[in-house]
């Protein structure tokens, strides 16, 4: 895998999404405790850790689906504490799911369009009569998902429904359903889970190519991908943040080596 | 697809790829054979048309409900009800309103009890929504006893008929050269309303609004990710939905001309419910088959019953017999129910061709890892995308996926 990263040592600027003080509870789990993150415009911030380190906890407090019991989120320096999930989309973040999540009942160009939807103004009654301006916006929006699909290779899935394709096929679906909302930043929990060695390098030439675009928040076991694309990793063990830095810090940071990497290096990469 | 529609001539081709075009279309062939079906045909069908125009309203509303939206309403008759009772209680006024007015009213009325209950219901899942709108089709029919003043008790409401106009008598003498009854008026609204409802409901369903319902319908966390604010979008199709079954009881006390309780038992919310299995959840025109199916099967099934020796009485038990059996046999045989079943034809069809004109080469199963972490993880806080609504009937795509 080429290394494509610019120097990881670049200043990040003033970060997007930043997390303070997080903790959640889940009965006597710590599932997160104090947890601090921050990723700025352009960067990929990989988030790591054993199996129920809190990764996907982090993601739905990061999305609104976790209330945190303490500690702040803000967004361009805005508190986001009484955020709904479905506010998210309009601030400009977008977020694919561990589950594939795709409305199997849609075909694909509908599953995307619907990824497209922050784009829209044309409510119930316009739809309902059908008027022009309705029309016009439909047409623009299944144009912006068509272009995802093709920009992912996937243009010509845009009839089929989800259940018919390959899994790869549909994690592409998924993907294009975020990216077409054209955030500024996008979480993808897991995008290579499932996916052939050639197919992750393609992976990681997507996700860097997408930091000219926006910031990229990633949870990945595949280590590989992870040292490849990220220029900053976060390792959570047991909810704590026990490493924060560039993959080549974190990769010999003693704590991390002890608590996961070790073994896991071993094995994958 | 795109050689077929290449061998249309190329102004109509541009007419059928815009939706509103192809809706309006499609409506304005409805109401040119509501308008002859009913200039021509004698008293018997035109009331039995009528019967079919009320109730495939309410079956295009309900399916965009339960099919479109994944809200399994077991009530839609009490939506009816209350449409049919604002109707009788407003023409038997002095006040003498236009019948537009009338319905219209109908119409309000039964949207503005879809909010609450939308409301409710929002917040209820699958098999509760199902119990509380249960118990709502139980409950409205007893308003009408409770209010005996108002709303006649269990005599129920004798139903005014309505004045027709002079100009809607002087188009039917120029076409027909005969008066038209007051019942061939409310019979020709209601073919023509049910056009009307059909194209909006169409409209709709194609439109932003639409793709949000099935989206919602289809994976809830998906969808709030997307920015859709899921009890917004199930309260407005709620609405929608009561709204096309307050109009379809508003012509049905028309129609019927007596608005009583025993019009408005549980049977009328499950014949609806019939209605949209057998055509195809979601689908209009499986709403219009399946409307169509019960309005004219119990007739036919009774006169073959007398052909073949039975009694009356033998032949009236027979009808709901055959309906319990095609119910049967479509769920067996076509759980996508009729137009389900010929789009998933059509599906396979060009799934078919898309295979052997070489397609993707790509491994298709998800790794033995992949499994365990996503069998592991519990993604979001709410349902989890692994938990994908139970309310709605199979439909085609999902029996495909399984
Ligand atoms: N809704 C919940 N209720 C109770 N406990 C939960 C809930 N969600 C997560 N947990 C627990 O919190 C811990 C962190 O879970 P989380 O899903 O965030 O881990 P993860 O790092 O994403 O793991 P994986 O790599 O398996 O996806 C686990 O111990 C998990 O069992
Ligand atoms: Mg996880």
């Amino acid at each position: 895998m080429p290394d494509t990263r610019p120097d990881a040592t670049a200043p990040s600027g003033s970060p997007l999404l930043a997390l303070e003080g997080v903790t959640v509870r889940f009965g006597g789990i710590m599932a997160l405790s104090e947890v601090g993150l921050d990723v700025g415009p352009g960067r990929v911030l990989g988030v790591i850790g054993p199996n129920g380190a809190g990764k996907t906890t982090l993601f739905n407090v990061a999305c609104g689906f976790q209330r945190p019991d303490e500690g702040t989120i803000t967004w361009k320096g805005e508190r986001l504490d009484r955020l709904r999930p479905h506010d998210l989309a309009g601030l400009g973040i977008a977020r694919t799911l561990q589950g594939l999540g795709l409305f199997e009942r849609m075909t694909v160009l509908d599953n995307v369009t619907v990824g497209a939807d922050r784009h829209g103004r044309a409510g119930f009654w316009s739809g309902l009569l059908a008027l022009p301006r309705s029309a016009r916006e439909e047409a623009a929006l299944r144009e912006r998902a068509m272009a995802a699909l093709e920009e992912l290779g996937i243009a010509h899935t845009a009839p089929r429904y989800p259940a018919s394709l390959p899994y790869a096929v549909r994690k592409k679906v998924a993907l294009a359903r975020a990216l077409v909302a054209e955030p500024e930043l996008v979480l993808l929990d897991e995008p290579a889970s499932g996916l052939s060695g050639e197919e992750m390098d393609e992976l990681a030439g997507l996700v860097r190519g997408l930091t000219s675009r926006m910031a990229v928040m990633l949870v990945e076991h595949h280590m590989d991908l992870v040292m490849t694309v990220c220029d900053d990793i976060a390792v959570l063990d047991f909810g704590r943040l026990i490493a924060r830095g560039s993959p080549d810090v974190v990769r010999e940071d003693p704590a991390v080596v002890a608590a996961y990497l070790g073994d896991d290096v071993g094995q994958e990469a | 697809m795109a050689e077929r529609t290449l061998a249309l001539p190329d102004r109509l081709r541009r007419v059928t790829d815009d939706t509103l075009g192809r809706h309006l279309l499609a409506g304005l062939v409805g109401a040119v054979v509501v308008v002859l079906l009913l200039s021509f045909l004698g008293g018997f069908r035109v009331s039995q048309l009528a019967s079919f125009s009320y109730l495939a309203i309410a079956a295009a509303g309900l399916t965009v409900l339960t099919g479109l939206n994944g809200q399994l309403s077991l009530g839609h008759g009490a939506f009816m009800a209350i449409g049919a009772y604002t109707t009788a209680v407003l023409q038997r006024t002095e006040l003498g309103l236009p019948l537009v007015v009338v319905l219209v009213a109908a119409v309000l009325v039964a949207g503005a009890v879809g909010v609450v209950v939308g409301l409710a219901a929002a917040r209820l899942h699958g098999p509760y929504i199902a119990g509380a709108t249960l118990a709502l089709a139980i409950a409205v029919p007893g308003l009408a006893i409770f209010w005996r003043d108002l709303l006649g008790g269990e005599q129920g409401l004798t139903v005014p008929l309505p004045d027709v106009p002079a100009w809607f008598a002087d188009a039917v003498f120029f076409l027909t050269a005969t008066d038209p009854s007051s019942s061939r008026y409310v019979a020709y609204l209601a073919g023509l309303a049910l056009v009307a409802v059909l194209v909006l409901l169409a409209n709709v369903a194609r439109s932003r609004t639409g793709r949000r319902w099935q989206a919602v319908r289809d994976d809830e966390v998906a969808a709030q990710l997307a920015g859709i604010d899921l009890g917004r979008a199930r309260v407005l199709a709620f609405v929608v939905s009561a709204a096309c079954a307050g109009l379809a009881g508003g012509f049905m006390a028309f129609v019927v001309r007596l608005t009583a309780p025993s019009g408005f038992t549980l049977t009328l919310s499950l014949t609806l419910l019939t209605a949209i299995v057998l055509g195809g959840l979601g689908s209009l025109t499986g709403a219009l088959i399946g409307a169509g199916l019960l309005t004219f099967l119990p007739q036919v099934v009774t006169s073959v019953g007398g052909d073949v020796g039975l009694s009356d009485v033998q032949s009236a038990e027979l009808a709901p017999l055959v309906y319990g059996l095609v119910m049967v046999l479509v769920i067996l045989l076509a759980p996508g129910g009729l137009v389900g079943t010929i789009r998933l034809k059509r599906a396979e069809r060009a799934a078919r061709r898309a295979a052997a004109a070489g397609a993707t080469a790509s491994t298709g199963a998800p790794t033995s890892a992949d499994e365990r972490t996503r069998a592991a993880s519990g993604t979001g806080a709410t349902t989890g995308p692994e938990d994908p609504q139970h309310d709605a009937p199979p439909s085609t795509e999902r029996k495909r996926s399984s």
